[in-house]
C-alpha cells in the first residue's frame, strides 16, 4: 500500500480501491465474495452428487399431507380489537436514561414492529438503531428468565423475604450500610420512591453510573454557570455549526430530533433557500464528522487547544497567551460565526473535558446565539450528578467495608467500571448483593441474587425526555418471564411484599395531578404517550467570568493525569507522529453495541458500524498514516500498553482518524453474555480509568504478530465501475451557479431504448417510486436496522458475513474522496431499485422475479428455485440469497416477534427489498374497501419512516404533485448507473455540501 | 452352446416392455389421482372439532347471519371466529346442560380458550384478505359452498393456486352484488352481463389480479 495513499481524485471505497490492488479489481467482477459460493469442506463434484440425492428424494416432501392448524379465538374479545388487523399503542423506551417516544405496532397481543410517535418531541416519528433493536431484546432467547440466588433458581418471595432481613438490621442504623446503584435516572416516579426509600434510611446512599456518561457536560455548566443545566440546541435555526468532537446526530440522547432539524435545514431545493454549514473537529470518524463540510481530525487533547484558539478567535482574552500558533481555518471558522451572530451554534461532545464545554457555553454567548440557538434548562435527570465521583464513591465504601447491602438496578458495572475501580473486586465484600437485569451478565454472577428485569415492552414506567417531556412507558405484553422492574424492586424494598408496576406509577402520578378529572388525563397520556407541555422550560443562566473558568480548568489538573502544553500548540491536520511513539488513545461508546447492553443483540452485532462497516468486532483505530510507519495493515493485533494495563486487539486502518491516536469503542468482549455476543471483541474497558474516561495520552503500541480476521462489508456488494455515476456530489456554490449541474455529465440515454412500441405496455395505475435525498442523509443506518424488523431478514453470523452472505435489503455505502488521512464521506443507502428494465428479470429462467402492474419488481418466493442468475445480473448489488436456512422457524420465544405478513423465506430462495410490499398491499386494501385511490403520504416505507433526516420519500410517480414526483424532477436528481438504462424506480439526489470557500481542503 | 434366449423370450420383453410402460403410467395416474384427492387437499372431508358445531343448524336452521359470529371478515384480513363470550349469548339460554357444549362452558368457566381446528388454510407465503374479497362482491358461498348444508364443516375447495386463479382471471364469472355476499342462497341466470357490469362498477382492478404480489409478499 505504500507509497499509493496520495490523494485521490474520484470516489473511492477502500484503502485497496485506492491503491488500485489486484484482487481488489478482481473482486469487483464477482457476485459473491471468494468462497461465498461454496460450502466448507466438500467441492464442487460432491456438491453435485448431494444435489443428485436431493433430488431424488425432493418428490418425497410433497407426498406429505398439509397439518391441520389451529384457530384459538378468545373466551372474551377485548373491545376495540378487530382479529388480523395490527393494534398500536404509544410507550417509550430510555437510552442513556432518557426517554423516547415509540408507537408499537402489536399483533394477536404480540409487538411485532417498533416505530418513533410523531407526536412526541424527541421522536417526530423517527427512531435510533437501538429503538429499533428494542424489539429484538424483548424475545431475545437468552434474556433471564428467573430469580437467580448464588447462580440456582430461586423465588421472588424468597428474594424479598431475604432483603426484609437485612433491611430490617439497618433500620437500626439509619440505613447506613445500604446502597443503592442506578444508571442515569430521569423516572419521576422512580425517583420519587429512591427520595422514600432514603426518607426511611436517611443514612442510605444512592449512587448513579452511566458508562458513556455525560459527566463533563454537567461539569462544564457547572464551571460555566455555578449550577448544572442541560443545554439544548436549535438546529433548525443555525447556519452555522461547529462541533468539538459531538456525535450530536448519533449518540447524542436528543439526536434523533437533532438529524431532523440539522437535515431540514440541509436540503437545498432552491439556490435561494442556503443551506447551513458544519464543521467538525473531532478525535475518531463519527456519523457527524462524515456530514461535516469541513472536517478536521485532530487528538482529543488538541480539541481543547482548538476550542481556546477559536475562543480567542471570537474575542476572548486569556490572561496566560493560550494560544500561540493559529491555523487559518481556525480564523475562517470563527470569521464565519462572527458573521452569523445569533444563527451559529458551538456544540461539545461528551467526551471533551468541562473547560471545553465552559468555553463553548462562553463562545455561544459571545455569538449571541443563547437564547437563540442554544437555551439552557434543569437537566431532565432526576438527580444530575457527577457519575464518575458516585461509582468512586461506591468504589471507596465497599474497599472500607461500609456496604452491608447494595442494591444494582440495571447497568453492568463488574463489566463497564473504570478498570481503576476494580469493582469486581470490591462488589464481593458486601454480604448482601442483587442485581437487576435483562440477562444474566458480568455482575449478575457476582452479585447474591438476580433478578430478572421486565423489558420496557412489559412494564410500567415513566421517563423524561431530553427536553424533559415526561413520557410514559406503557406494557404491550405480560412479562414472558418471571420478571420484575426497578419500580417493583423498590416498591418491594420499601413496603414488601409490593405493589404492581402500574399502581406505582399510576399512583404516583395521581398524586401529582390530583383532580376529579385525573383518569381522562391519564388516559390522554396513555394515548399520547407523553404528558403535554412538560418539557423543560427555559433557565436564564449567568455566564461567569472567563478568567473563572479558565483557572478552575487549571486547577482541575491532577497529578497522576498527563497534561499538555497549552502554551504551544499546533494545529495541524496532517501531523506526524510524534517522536516518543507515544499514542493518545481516546473512548467512544460502540457505534452499534453503545456500552456493551445490546452485546446479544443479533440485529446490532451484525449492523455494519458507519464509516469502517465492521460487523461483529471492534477494532483499535489507526491513521493510513501511522498504519503505515508501524507497517500494520488491518486484522493486526496489537498490543496496547496504557497506564500499565494492557489490552491486545486488532487495528483497523480507519481513513479520518486523527495520525498519532488510536480509537478504541467499548462495549465489546463480554464474558458473561448470550449467545450472540459471546466471544465478540475486545473489552476496552479494561484500558479505561476514571482519570482517562474518554482519552488519555502515553499510551504505547507493541505489534505482536498475531491476526485477527475482522469482517467489514465495506467492499462487499460494491458495485463495479466506481468512477460512473453511482453517487454524486457538488458544493451548495456549485448548485447556485447551474442548479441543473448534475445533469450536465449524465449519461442516462434521454430516449429510454426499448423494444416495445409506444404506449404497448403502460402504467396506468399507481406507479411506485423513492427518492433518497444524499444531501439529507446522515448514514446512521437506521433504515437497515428498521427494513431487518419489518421484514423478518434474518442475521447470518461473522463467518457467513465475512464470505458477503449479509442479508439485509437496503445498506449504506460509504464512499470516500481525498486523501486517505481526512477523506470527504458520502453515505449512500441502497434499496432494491426497482429498475423498469431489470437485469434480474430477464435471467430467471422460472420467472420468480418479475414485474406488476404497478412497476414493482418482486421476488415471488414459492417460485424462486435457487438459480442465483438474478443476483449476478444485479448491478446495484441488492440481491440477496439464503445460503442457508437462516430464518429462525423453530426458537419459541423469536416466533411471536415475526412480522405476520410477510413470508419468511426458506433455504435456497433469493430476496430483496419489496418496497415494504406488504404495507402497500395493506394500503391498497384499505383504499378499496373504501372504493377509493391510496392517498399521498398513507405509505411509508419501513425506511422512511424510522429515517430521522427525513431522506427517503416513498410514493406513487403517476402522480405529479407527490413529493416523490416533485423529487424526481428536481435538477438535482439522478439515476443510479443510469447509462445502463435500467430506468430505476429509485433514484438520488445529488449530495449538496456547503464549504467555507476561505478553507482550502 | 444352446441358445440363451428361445423365440418365447421376445415375448416376455414385449411384455416387459408394455408392463414398464404401464407401470410408469399408472404410477403417474395414482399419484396424480392421490395428489388432487381429498385425502390429499382435505376438501370435502368433515373436520372433527371441539364441539361439533354445525353451519346448518345455525345458518339454515336458525338464519343467523355469518357476520353475527365471523365479525372481521368486512374490516380485517381475517374473517375471525367467535369468542367463547359470542356462543354463550344464547348458548347461557338454550342447551345449557347439553354434555356437547361442555367444553363451551369450561372455556368461560375456567377462561382456557378454545381450540378449533382450521378448515381452510392457505400456505404460509399466500396472504389472503377476506375484506377485500367481501367488499368487492364475492360470496361466502362462492369460496367456502353451502356451509348452510353443512351439519359439520368441510372445505369445499383444494384452495389450490390454480383454484383462486379462476377467479382472479374472470372475475365477472363469480362476483356478485354486495348486497347478496352472505346471501348463501342468491342465484342468477345472467351472471356474465351482471358480473362485467359489477367489475367495472366496483372498480375491479383485473389487469392485476393476476400480479404475483396480489397474493405473495
Amino acid at each position: 500500500m505504500k507509497g499509493t495513499l496520495q490523494s485521490g481524485e474520484g470516489f473511492w471505497r477502500s484503502l485497496d480501491e485506492l491503491a488500485r490492488t489486484k484482487p481488489f479489481e478482481e473482486s469487483l467482477h464477482h457476485e459473491f465474495a471468494p468462497g461465498a459460493s461454496e460450502g466448507k469442506g466438500f467441492n464442487r463434484r460432491d456438491f453435485l452428487k448431494l444435489m443428485g440425492a436431493s433430488l431424488a428424494l425432493a418428490g418425497l416432501p410433497a407426498c406429505t399431507r398439509q397439518p391441520i392448524g389451529r384457530i384459538i379465538p378468545y373466551v372474551n374479545q377485548p373491545e376495540n380489537l378487530v382479529p388480523g388487523k395490527p393494534m398500536y399503542f404509544a410507550t417509550a423506551m430510555t437510552l442513556m436514561g432518557f426517554a423516547m417516544g415509540l408507537v408499537v405496532e402489536s399483533h394477536d397481543g404480540h409487538p411485532t414492529k417498533i416505530e418513533g410517535n410523531p407526536g412526541h418531541p424527541a421522536s417526530l416519528g423517527a427512531t435510533n438503531i437501538f429503538h429499533q433493536a428494542g424489539l429484538l431484546d424483548l424475545y431475545d432467547p437468552d434474556r433471564s428468565e428467573e430469580v437467580l440466588k448464588q447462580g440456582q433458581p430461586d423465588t421472588w418471595d424468597n428474594f424479598v423475604a431475604d432483603m426484609f432481613a437485612i433491611l430490617e438490621t439497618q433500620k437500626s442504623r439509619r440505613g447506613a450500610g445500604l446502597r443503592i446503584l442506578t444508571e442515569t435516572v430521569t423516572s419521576p416516579a422512580l425517583y420519587h420512591q429512591l427520595q422514600a426509600l432514603l426518607k426511611q434510611f436517611p443514612d442510605a446512599k444512592w449512587h448513579q453510573y452511566d458508562p458513556a456518561n455525560r459527566d463533563n457536560v454537567r461539569e462544564g455548566s457547572k464551571l460555566a454557570f455555578g449550577e448544572i443545566v442541560e443545554p439544548h440546541y436549535r438546529f433548525d435555526k443555525a447556519k452555522v455549526i461547529v462541533s468539538l468532537d459531538s456525535d450530536f446526530l448519533y449518540l447524542h440522547p436528543h439526536s434523533v430530533r437533532y438529524a431532523r432539524d440539522f437535515a431540514n435545514l440541509r436540503r437545498a431545493r432552491t439556490p435561494e433557500s442556503g443551506m447551513n454549514r458544519l464543521y467538525v473537529i473531532e478525535s475518531s470518524p463519527t456519523v457527524t464528522g462524515a456530514n461535516g463540510d469541513h472536517h478536521f481530525p485532530l487528538r482529543a487533547a488538541e480539541i481543547e487547544n482548538a476550542a481556546f484558539a477559536l475562543a480567542k478567535q471570537l474575542g476572548a482574552s486569556f490572561p496566560n497567551a493560550v494560544a500561540s500558533e493559529n491555523a487559518d481555518w481556525l480564523a475562517a471558522i470563527a470569521e464565519d460565526l462572527l458573521q452569523h451572530p445569533g444563527e451559529g451554534i458551538v456544540i461539545v461532545g461528551r467526551n471533551q473535558p468541562a473547560t471545553v464545554h465552559a468555553l463553548a457555553h462562553w463562545m455561544n454567548n459571545q455569538l449571541r446565539n443563547t437564547g437563540k440557538t442554544v437555551t439552557c434548562t434543569e437537566s431532565a435527570e432526576a438527580n444530575p450528578i457527577n457519575q464518575t465521583d458516585s461509582l468512586r464513591e461506591l468504589a471507596e465504601a465497599l474497599d472500607g467495608n461500609e456496604v452491608d447491602a447494595l442494591v444494582i438496578l440495571g447497568g453492568n458495572p463488574v463489566f463497564a467500571a473504570p478498570a481503576d475501580f476494580q469493582f469486581a473486586n470490591k462488589l464481593k465484600r458486601a454480604k448482601f448483593t442483587a442485581h437487576l437485569s435483562s440477562d444474566v451478565n458480568e455482575t449478575s454472577s457476582l452479585c447474591l441474587w438476580h433478578i430478572p428485569q421486565n423489558h420496557f415492552l412489559e412494564s410500567w414506567g415513566d421517563a423524561r425526555a431530553f427536553d424533559g417531556t415526561i413520557s410514559i412507558i406503557q406494557p404491550l405484553i405480560l412479562p414472558l418471564y418471571d420478571g420484575k422492574s426497578a419500580h417493583e424492586l423498590l416498591d418491594a424494598m420499601a413496603a414488601p411484599p409490593g405493589r404492581s408496576d402500574y399502581d406505582i406509577v399510576h399512583d404516583f402520578w395521581k398524586s401529582q395531578n390530583p383532580g376529579p378529572d385525573f383518569e381522562e388525563r391519564w388516559r390522554k397520556a396513555l394515548h399520547d404517550g407523553f404528558i403535554e407541555k412538560t418539557s423543560l422550560p427555559e433557565k436564564k443562566v449567568k455566564l461567569r467570568s472567563l478568567d473563572h473558568f479558565r483557572s478552575a480548568a487549571v486547577s482541575r489538573s491532577e497529578p497522576d493525569q498527563p497534561q499538555h502544553s497549552r502554551t504551544a500548540i499546533s494545529l495541524r491536520t496532517d501531523n506526524t507522529a510524534s517522536p516518543t511513539h507515544e499514542w493518545e488513545i481516546t473512548f467512544r461508546p460502540d457505534p452499534t453495541l453503545f456500552d456493551g447492553r445490546f452485546a446479544n443483540n443479533g440485529w446490532l452485532q451484525e449492523l455494519p458500524k458507519p464509516i469502517t462497516k465492521l460487523t461483529w468486532d471492534n477494532a483499535a483505530f489507526i491513521a493510513p498514516g501511522m498504519a503505515d510507519r508501524e507497517k500494520l495493515e488491518n486484522g493486526n493485533v496489537v498490543e496496547i500498553e496504557f497506564q500499565g494495563r494492557r489490552l491486545s486487539l486488532p487495528v483497523w486502518i480507519t481513513p479520518g482518524q486523527p495520525d498519532g491516536s488510536i480509537g478504541l469503542q467499548f462495549g465489546y468482549g463480554r464474558t458473561r453474555v448470550g449467545a450472540v455476543g459471546t466471544g465478540t471483541g475486545f473489552n476496552t474497558y479494561a484500558l479505561r480509568t476514571s482519570g482517562a474516561l474518554w482519552s488519555g495520552a502515553g499510551a504505547t503500541l507493541k505489534k505482536t504478530g498475531g491476526r485477527h480476521d475482522l469482517v467489514s462489508t465495506q467492499m462487499q456488494h460494491a458495485i463495479d465501475s466506481p468512477e460512473r455515476q453511482i453517487v454524486r456530489e457538488g458544493t451548495f456554490e456549485d448548485f447556485r451557479n447551474d442548479p441543473s449541474f448534475v445533469q450536465k455529465d449524465s449519461e442516462s440515454p434521454s430516449q429510454p431504448d426499448t423494444l416495445f412500441k409506444p404506449g404497448e405496455f403502460a402504467y396506468n395505475g399507481y406507479r411506485w417510486g423513492m427518492a433518497i435525498d444524499l444531501s439529507a442523509c446522515i448514514g446512521c443506518s437506521a433504515c437497515t436496522i428498521a427494513c431487518q424488523a419489518e421484514n423478518n431478514i434474518p442475521v447470518v453470523g461473522k463467518p457467513q458475513v465475512a464470505v458477503g452472505r449479509i442479508m439485509h435489503w437496503i445498506r449504506v455505502d460509504a464512499y470516500f474522496r481525498g486523501a486517505p488521512a481526512n477523506p470527504q464521506i458520502t453515505n449512500q443507502p441502497v434499496p432494491c431499485m426497482h429498475c423498469e428494465n431489470a437485469p434480474c428479470e430477464v435471467v430467471c429462467p422460472v420467472g420468480a422475479t418479475l414485474h406488476d402492474k404497478e412497476g414493482l419488481n418482486l421476488q415471488v418466493y414459492n417460485r424462486c428455485i435457487g438459480t442465483r442468475y438474478c443476483s449476478n445480473n444485479c448491478p446495484y448489488k441488492v440481491r440477496r440469497f439464503n445460503f442457508f436456512q437462516y430464518a429462525d422457524y423453530n426458537t419459541p420465544s423469536l416466533k411471536p416477534m415475526w412480522n405476520p405478513n410477510v413470508t419468511l423465506r426458506w433455504r435456497g430462495v433469493m430476496e430483496k427489498c419489496t418496497y415494504c410490499l406488504q404495507r402497500i398491499s395493506a394500503a391498497r386494501i384499505n383504499a378499496e374497501n373504501q372504493d377509493r385511490t391510496i392517498r399521498e403520504g398513507e405509505i411509508q416505507t419501513a425506511c422512511q419512516q424510522v429515517c430521522p433526516a427525513n431522506a427517503i420519500v416513498f410514493g406513487d410517480i403517476s402522480d405529479a404533485n407527490s413529493r416523490v414526483s416533485k423529487l424526481r424532477s428536481h435538477p438535482l436528481n439522478f439515476l443510479m448507473l443510469g447509462q445502463l438504462n435500467t430506468r430505476p424506480r429509485t433514484t438520488y439526489l445529488a449530495r449538496l455540501r456547503n464549504p467555507n470557500p476561505k478553507i482550502r481542503v | 452352446m444352446a441358445q440363451i434366449f428361445r423365440p418365447r423370450t421376445n415375448t416376455i420383453a414385449r411384455a416387459t416392455l408394455a408392463a414398464a410402460v404401464l407401470l410408469i403410467g399408472a404410477s403417474v395416474g395414482i399419484t396424480y389421482a392421490v395428489y388432487w384427492s381429498p385425502w390429499t387437499t382435505r376438501d370435502m372431508i368433515p373436520i372433527k372439532q371441539p364441539v361439533p358445531f354445525s353451519h346448518k343448524h345455525h345458518v339454515f336452521g336458525l338464519g343467523l347471519d355469518c357476520r353475527y359470529c365471523h365479525t372481521s371478515v368486512e374490516k380485517s384480513a381475517f374473517a375471525g371466529l367467535p369468542p367463547t363470550e359470542t356462543c354463550m349469548t344464547c348458548h347461557s339460554q338454550v342447551w345449557k346442560q347439553a354434555p356437547m357444549l361442555a367444553p363451551l362452558r369450561d372455556s368461560l368457566a375456567s377462561d382456557v380458550r378454545l381450540s378449533w381446528n382450521r378448515v381452510n388454510r392457505t400456505p404460509d407465503f399466500v396472504f389472503f384478505d377476506h375484506s377485500v374479497h367481501v367488499n368487492h362482491g364475492i360470496g361466502c358461498v362462492t369460496c367456502h359452498g353451502n356451509l348452510d348444508q353443512m351439519p359439520l364443516t368441510w372445505k369445499s375447495h383444494t384452495l389450490y393456486m390454480k383454484w383462486c386463479l379462476n377467479c382472479h382471471r374472470t372475475p365477472e364469472k363469480y362476483i356478485r352484488p354486495r348486497d347478496e355476499v352472505f346471501n348463501l342462497e342468491w342465484t342468477t341466470t345472467n351472471q356474465m352481463a351482471l358480473g362485467r357490469k359489477l367489475v367495472a362498477e366496483y372498480h375491479v382492478h383485473t389487469e392485476q389480479l393476476t400480479d404475483c404480489s396480489m397474493c405473495h409478499r
